[in-house]
């Protein structure tokens, strides 16, 4: 009884998420819905002002990228992202696309990554960008060993997805700012920008 | 039925506990059949409203749902809207024969390729002669916040008020539409509107969208 009373609510708690996410029309149907997620399933293994991880992953482009590659120089934005073909990723990095100048304000480079493989990524990056123009920041895939920089950070969920996750790191490679966000929902822009600014002031 | 005295005791003991089986076997079946109907109760109270609460896209001939914007702090949209003065108004309130509503979302790869057309399309309106203030354009960016929203008005230039929605309310009161999904609504004075286009999609040809929703609201 119980256990029906359960599922009772998760169906009418579920139909009204999705719809929201994955709105754009650019997508077409090519958007899986996975339902309303549990909305963080994991642990942060890291903390403000400790030493972020270094990694290389595969890019999209082709190249290898290591965080460590942008020490002294710039300040870094982690983009985790679950999934590709799912609503709320989907609809998040278009966003990211057209702020690069913001950034570059900033002296922050952008690095997007979920833990799907190269091909995939390849595929999805594309559709989102109507394959006209290409985004502007590198899509890094965490797929071997899977989800291996995700869970580094403490953003390995038990479904093997990342989460919706933001790391800002400075020149100087210390984690300064950590936003896990409900997994169902998108972090509103201004989150990286005004960290982005106390890092530009305090320095 | 054969057996000792001491069997015969024994078969009525098995018949008592048969009985006595298939009375808590009736009461079980009580309490299941119980559990049943207070759960196909529940599953139909707490689901039913969801699939009668479910809002789909506001409908040719139809109204907008009840939809509470902010006064925009520029004078000049705030001057083109024609507004009564207050902190909020509703659409129904914005001085013009028509309206033509733009749900969008910064983070709408399509909205982005599109902006410019759109833009086009107010262009159009304020320069067709005999047209200009009757015919007005406004955005309400689903999920956007003002800091999302200013994003995209900077980026494409967009000349025409933008509003938020920034916990996607609104976006969940119009059917959850994709984007871009434009709505035109005639407005009738004393607060009385009827939406006359509805459609999921943006234009190619501003100047051929506009003509369509001349055409379509009878403004001419």
């Amino acid at each position: 009884m119980l256990g029906l009373s359960l599922v009772a609510f998760f169906l009418w708690s579920s139909t009204s998420y999705g719809g929201s996410y994955g709105a754009s029309a650019a997508f077409k149907d090519n958007i899986y819905n996975p339902g309303t997620l549990k909305p963080i399933d994991s642990v942060l293994k890291v903390k403000v002002g400790e030493r972020a991880p270094d990694f290389t992953l595969p890019a999209v482009s082709g190249e290898h990228i290591s965080l460590s590659q942008h020490s002294g120089k710039k300040n870094v934005v982690l983009s985790f992202v679950p999934a590709a073909w799912t609503p709320v990723c989907s609809d998040q990095w278009p966003g990211y696309n057209i702020v690069q100048e913001m950034f570059e304000q900033y002296d922050a480079v952008l690095l997007g990554i979920t833990v799907d493989n190269v091909p995939t990524l390849f595929a999805w990056t594309n559709q989102m960008c109507q394959g006209d123009r290409r985004l502007w920041f590198p899509v890094l895939s965490d797929f071997w060993p899977h989800g291996a920089v995700a869970d580094a950070y403490g953003v390995l969920r038990s479904d093997g997805v990342s989460e919706r996750a933001l790391f800002i790191i400075d020149k100087k490679g210390a984690i300064r700012y950590i936003h896990v966000e409900d997994i169902n929902k998108r972090p509103h822009l201004e989150i990286i920008f005004k960290e982005l600014e106390k890092i530009e002031r305090q320095g | 039925m054969k057996g000792h005295s001491g069997d015969a005791s024994f078969w009525l003991e098995l018949r008592r506990a048969g009985m006595q089986s298939f009375y808590e076997g009736v009461v079980v079946m009580k309490k299941m059949f119980i559990c049943q109907t207070v759960t196909i109760v529940m599953l139909v109270v707490l689901c039913g409203p969801a699939v009668v609460m479910a809002t789909s896209p506001p409908k040719q001939g139809g109204v907008l749902p009840d939809i509470t914007l902010a006064t925009p702090t520029d004078t000049t949209e705030r001057d083109y809207l024609g507004l009564p003065g207050g902190d909020t108004f509703k659409i129904p309130q914005i001085k013009a024969e028509v309206v033509i509503i733009q749900i969008f979302s910064m983070y709408c790869p399509h909205c982005q390729r599109e902006a410019p057309r759109v833009n086009e399309l107010y262009r159009i309106m304020e320069e067709t002669a005999g047209l200009k203030g009757r015919m007005k354009l406004i955005g309400i960016g689903t999920g956007n916040s003002p800091f999302e929203v200013d994003v995209f008005k900077k980026t494409y230039k967009a000349p025409f008020p933008l509003f938020a929605d920034s916990d996607f309310s609104i976006h969940k009161s119009l059917g959850e539409v994709r984007t871009p999904y434009f709505i035109g609504v005639t407005i009738k004075g004393g607060g009385a509107h009827e939406v006359f286009y509805s459609k999921l999609g943006g234009f190619e040809k501003p100047q051929a969208f506009f003509e369509l929703m001349v055409e379509l609201s009878n403004l001419k």
